[in-house]
């Protein structure tokens, strides 16, 4: 250490301003540099004498792993000192508020905890989606910005599937913070981005009740509680709480990974369409579970070697959200059949998927923000029931299921919309076919999809029953299709 | 500056040059070459030959188990090992086979050590094969990197708290930084003979500037590198290895 961290010194070109946070591990500067023109933070390591280098073990952890992330759900790192001798980061200061500030006004309303945790869970699913776990979360590590969107702070304990885990075997780090840690993390395991959706339930738990599921342990013991006392109930603490936000919550702070929702988009989803979350035993949960079940969790857990006992978590491309566009106008259209064939298929080769079904209706000719009459709910709840008896002959249990009829003016604006907003892995769609020469906007909506999908697209077409002259137009490229 | 780790080529031409043009292509400047140049595969002398040809450019060529049984024979080794050594003897040069004998065990520059087996007593030829025998290597070797092969699997150990050291199977294509205030060690796989079931090559780049590691598996024609194996008369068991990558 030849420089000291303090207002008004200049390390490696940034002046150090006043101190905005001082943590347990460390404090907080805003910081200025000529090159950069955002305001930016330092974040430097508290330290003490006698302290090694290798208690800088979360920096390092975070100095690495926060460059491969991209994405608005984490902070970017501008700078990051040498470790062995000016510790220090330098991250894009965050507008907006931290979650822990904005839930000291007490419980939030349903629909605001679920916008909020759809959020949380699109940022977690971010990170997934590279490889990374975050590990440590807390209302504290969550940042709100002001366009609804959340940024993911702190990443001194993550797992990154790619590297080295820095911190894999070093007992005194394993853990996160006590309130919010998964009962799995309590045993060491660091692998399974599962362990952020029960640090989810936690928070949703705590945004919707005030309360903590479990308190904050002191003790070891207290920690291992986890590993077989499941909370009260949120609805048991505030009657108000809408039973599918019980079953979302409860479904997170599974103590088993497997029972646990497997994916962070699947959350957000869920969080997202509050009608089509499949209702279990969960939702009407009235009190924890009763002495004789906590003991059979006790002794399960005793006897449970860490590391064997849990499957490991299923790969995110073995958990997609596929969405199925199904043209509803026209109930009779030969491609239908197809698209059911073509879908089963898809589903056949993964477990833990969830298939969404949607049905784009054109609004020609009509105002796009007009209040919907009477009329147009019918024809909503038609086109639903049309959709319904699409998906019914697949026979899929409720909670890997949803229907969804959206009205545009756009229909390729509007899955396009869909897919993006809710993590779509797949896109299944009928392609334009010989018969669908009238419906040109269809076609436009096939062509616009795949150009612009952010996912896969599996366009399906009807096999062709004759043989097509030289004269015929049957074969058209996609490429030649009008926008 | 990105530094090439090339290990266990065994007179695999086919795996070298494909490694090689892999290296080159990624914008390695420099090579290192962590010995076992010849032994099981059917090009000795043209391995030995691009060796020579690297090393007075200025490339870090090691002594294997393999190069070093060229020319004193050793007890140790297998029969189809031994019949691979043996014909590889008679195939190379007098020429080469004193450029195999005067190679050296290990190199060091800066803070990076290089040797075939392991830093602890290199003519020993102790596998780093274990948490336990890449702390023996790392605390032999002194420097935060050492780079070693004979292990046919591609392994990065680095050192814990109190000196103690884990493993972690590199993902190839990936890099992984490796910062220099701890120990690491890089086993950097097999080039000619890989045994972990996927034929394609093994090497890794070190880029000293960004402190990174990437491992990588390079595909090449094992196919007709085994087929010399054949053709070469020596025990087909070595060419099926090449093929499968067992």
């Amino acid at each position: 250490m030849t420089e000291r961290i303090v207002p008004g010194a200049n390390i490696d070109g940034f002046a150090i301003g006043e101190r905005v946070h001082s943590g347990a591990m460390g404090d907080l500067y805003r910081v200025t540099h000529p090159e950069h023109a955002q305001p930016l933070v330092m974040k430097a390591p508290r330290f003490r004498t006698g302290d090694s280098i290798e208690n800088l073990l979360g920096f390092e952890t975070e100095s690495v792993i926060l460059p491969q992330l991209s994405g608005p759900h984490v902070p970017r790192l501008i700078a990051a000192g040498d470790l062995t001798r000016t510790p220090y980061l330098v991250l894009e200061l965050i507008a907006g508020e931290n979650l822990e500030t904005r839930m000291r006004r007490g419980q939030l309303p349903a629909p605001e905890v679920a916008g909020i945790g759809a959020s949380i869970a699109d940022a977690l699913h971010g990170i997934h989606g590279q490889g990374v776990i975050h590990l440590d979360l807390k209302p504290d590590n969550i940042m709100d910005r002001p366009d609804g969107s959340v940024t993911l702070i702190d990443f001194g304990l993550a797992h990154h599937a790619r590297f080295p885990d820095l911190l894999a075997e070093e007992k005194r780090y394993a853990a996160g913070s006590a309130p919010y840690v998964s009962p799995e993390q309590v045993e060491g395991t660091r692998h399974d981005p599962r362990s952020d959706l029960f640090a989810l339930g936690v928070v949703l738990y705590e945004m919707a009740t005030a309360e903590l599921p479990f308190g904050i342990p002191t003790t070891m013991a207290g920690l291992r509680d986890r590993l077989w006392v499941d909370p009260k109930p949120p609805r048991a603490r505030v009657p108000a709480i809408p039973p599918w936000l019980q079953e979302i919550i409860l479904r997170c702070l599974e103590i088993n990974v497997d029972a646990r929702y497997q994916t962070a988009a699947h959350v957000a989803f869920d969080l997202r369409h509050p009608d089509q979350v499949a209702l279990t035993s969960r939702a009407q949960k009235s009190q924890q579970a009763g002495v004789f079940a906590q003991v059979g969790r006790w002794w399960r857990a005793r006897e449970r070697d860490p590391g064997r006992g849990a499957r490991v978590a299923p790969a995110l491309s073995a958990t997609p959200v596929i969405v199925v566009a199904i043209d509803t106008v026209h109930p009779d259209d030969e491609r239908h059949a197809a698209i059911r064939r073509a879908t089963e298929q898809v589903l056949s080769v993964s477990a833990e998927f969830r298939l969404v079904c949607v049905s784009v209706l054109g609004v020609f000719g009509k105002s796009a923000d007009a209040a919907p009459a009477n009329a147009d709910s019918d024809l909503h709840l038609e086109h639903l029931v049309r959709l319904r008896h699409w998906a019914d002959p697949l026979k899929l249990p409720t909670h890997r299921l949803s229907l969804h009829v959206l009205e545009s003016l756009s229909p390729s604006a509007a899955l396009l919309e869909f897919a993006r907003r809710n993590h779509a892995d797949l896109i299944v769609l009928g392609a334009p076919g010989a018969a669908q020469r009238g419906m040109a906007w269809w076609r436009s909506v096939a062509s616009t999809v795949a150009a612009h999908a952010p996912c896969s697209v599996h366009l399906v077409r009807v096999p062709e029953r004759r043989t097509p002259g030289p004269t015929d137009d049957a074969f058209i490229s996609l490429d030649d299709l009008p926008q | 500056m990105i530094l090439a780790l090339l290990s266990d080529i065994h007179g695999n031409l086919e795996a070298l040059n494909a490694c090689l043009k892999h290296a080159r292509n990624a914008g390695a400047k420099r090579f290192a070459f962590l010995g076992d140049l010849v032994g099981y595969g059917a090009d000795p002398a043209a391995v030995v030959e691009i060796m020579m040809h690297q090393a007075a450019e200025g490339a870090i060529v090691l002594r294997g188990n393999h190069d070093d049984a060229v020319a004193n024979p050793a007890s140790y080794m297998n029969d189809s090992a031994k019949d691979a050594i043996d014909w590889a003897r008679q195939a190379l040069s007098e020429k080469e086979r004193v450029f195999l004998a005067r190679l050296p065990l290990i190199a060091k520059e800066d803070s990076a050590f290089f040797v075939h087996a392991s830093a602890n007593a290199p003519e020993r030829w102790n596998y780093v094969d274990s948490p336990a025998a890449a702390r023996t290597c790392a605390e032999a070797s002194g420097c935060p990197y050492t780079f070693c092969g004979h292990v046919h699997h591609q392994m990065l150990y680095f050192q814990r708290r109190e000196g103690a050291m884990s493993a972690f199977r590199p993902v190839p294509g990936s890099a992984i930084p490796m910062r220099g205030h701890r120990r690491w060690v890089a086993v950097v796989g097999s080039v000619g003979q890989p045994r972990d079931r996927t034929p394609a090559a093994a090497y890794a780049l070190f880029d000293l500037s960004r402190g990174e590691i990437t491992f990588h598996r390079v595909p090449y024609d094992q196919l007709a590198a085994a087929q010399k194996i054949r053709a070469a008369g020596l025990p087909a068991s070595l060419a099926r290895r090449v093929e499968l990558g067992i």
